[in-house]
């Protein structure tokens, strides 16, 4: 079987996890910017549940959060699940744990910001939700880059971790291909599926640091 | 009607009382200076007249406004709507700029004017150019504060805050973050605002400066007002505290 053939059979398995990992982080940005907000909110009730969310999503397995993420409904609500969930399971346990690791960089990127830029804000006139997002968010966005490169980096490779509940993404369908041929091929057209992928992230990635790069 | 009227400002950090019952009055067009050695609370008292922080006790006045209260030794402070209104009417320069970083020199300026009062953008556009010519500053107004000399930073700074058209501007030791030779150009434009009649209250260490531009100078010292009159009066003043302040400038 050669290569090509071989990312022929893969093909709707990384269509598979180009759809996990555009989802993912289309909801754990802007989740993981409400989650900061709660982290860092003044009520302490409210930032100790967060404290505790972050904790937990940091500290346990993003394979095991899958797992019960697919497998809870029945187990604790015995509810049955369709087939189809196996997806959303997965799309849900993704999103809920890169939320939370976005949301420490949030929370880095936005205390790091010098307290004059309020300030000469609120004197201006500016209300609470302009300050932010108009002149606080922006320099926020270019101070975390680098940080959140690294993370929408380890997202492509994690995707790969939907396997543990059978989601037929694209390390799914190369370890079934691999047992069934009896072949290292699909692992190397993996490999390659990988590489390539993170090498146009971090090229899009430094395109918008370049970008960004105008000021300091 | 003064356009600023502050009666037995008090606020104190952690236990340390900084102003120990201030009050002051500001006429329309009159050009204050408030000097003192530092720690005095200079600095406290022009962020407690500008909200930046929030007074333990006494009464803020703004033409007429209320903007702060005591009632039942309880400091009460103006409703949203009426605080806007309010702070249309000042203006607050810092002594490290503050600009945004990531708007240019003209953005700088026509934003707040644009966004906060929604006035025209053309007519924004051509006032603040207006504004950089009277600055010295036509040929940056593309820049990036990060291409900025501190004076030329200082400056657009202080275009930024006239663009909301105040009536009292104040400036927070507008030239201890830069060097000697920047301090006078933007001394300069201090200078050249008086022509606008705008109230302005000034904290510096510019004993010169002060002495030179003010209709009025109050001399602080650990939370108190301990002299206060014409420049000539105060810096010709008898007392000792007063004196031992200047001679010490004096020496330098």
């Amino acid at each position: 079987m050669s290569i090509l053939q071989i990312f022929q059979l893969l093909a709707e398995g990384m269509g598979v996890s180009i759809y996990i990992f555009v989802v993912t982080l289309l909801f754990s940005l802007p989740l993981g910017l409400l989650v900061s907000f709660g982290r860092m909110s003044k009520n302490p009730i409210v930032s100790g549940i967060f404290k505790i969310y972050i904790s937990v999503m940091r500290g346990t397995p993003l394979m095991l959060q899958l797992m019960v993420v697919y497998f809870g409904p029945y187990y604790i609500f015995g509810i049955h699940v369709s087939n189809s969930y196996r997806i959303v399971a997965a799309l849900i346990g993704f999103v809920i744990n890169y939320a939370a690791y976005f949301a420490e960089i949030y929370r880095g990127g936005i205390q790091s910001m010098d307290r004059g830029q309020y300030e000469a804000a609120e004197v201006l006139g500016y209300s609470k939700s302009q300050t932010f997002f108009i002149i606080i968010l922006p320099q926020v966005i270019k101070r975390i880059l680098p940080p959140v490169t690294n993370e929408v980096i380890t997202l492509v490779k994690d995707t790969s971790l939907a396997f543990t509940i059978s989601v037929a993404e694209m390390f799914t369908t190369a370890k079934a291909l691999a047992s069934s041929q009896t072949s290292m091929m699909p692992f190397v057209a993996a490999a390659i599926f990988y590489y390539v992928f993170n090498f146009v992230v971090a090229y899009v990635m430094e395109f918008f640091e370049k970008k960004l790069s105008y000021y300091r | 009607m003064p356009i600023l009227t502050c009666e037995k400002i008090k606020k104190s950090f952690g236990g340390t009382e900084v102003l120990k019952s201030i009050s002051l009055e500001v006429e329309k067009g009159e050009i204050l200076s408030i000097i003192g050695p530092s720690g005095s609370g200079k600095s406290t008292f022009l962020r407690c007249a500008t909200g930046l922080e929030r007074i333990d006790g006494g009464r803020i006045v703004y033409d007429g406004l209320v903007y702060a209260d005591t009632k039942d030794g309880v400091p009460v402070y103006a409703s949203k709507e009426e605080e806007k209104k309010i702070k249309a009417l000042f203006g607050l320069v810092f002594q490290n700029f503050n600009l945004f970083p990531h708007f240019s020199v003209l953005e700088n300026i026509m934003d707040a004017p644009v966004r906060v009062q929604k006035r025209d953008k053309n007519e924004v556009r051509e006032e603040a150019e207006a504004l950089l010519k009277k600055m010295g500053l036509t040929e940056r107004k593309d820049a990036y504060p990060c291409e900025l000399s501190g004076g030329q930073s200082q400056r657009v700074a202080i275009a930024r805050a006239l663009a909301l058209n105040p009536q009292i501007l104040f400036f927070d030791e507008p030239t201890s973050a830069l060097d000697p030779e920047l301090t006078g150009e933007v001394l300069k434009v201090i200078r050249s605002l008086s022509d606008l009649h705008i109230a302005m209250v000034i904290v510096t260490h510019e004993m010169a400066f002060a002495r030179e531009i003010s209709n009025e100078v109050i001399f602080m010292e650990n939370g108190v007002i301990v002299e206060q009159g014409s420049p000539e009066k105060v810096f010709n003043s008898e007392n000792e505290r007063m004196k031992s302040f200047l001679g010490r400038y004096q020496e330098h």
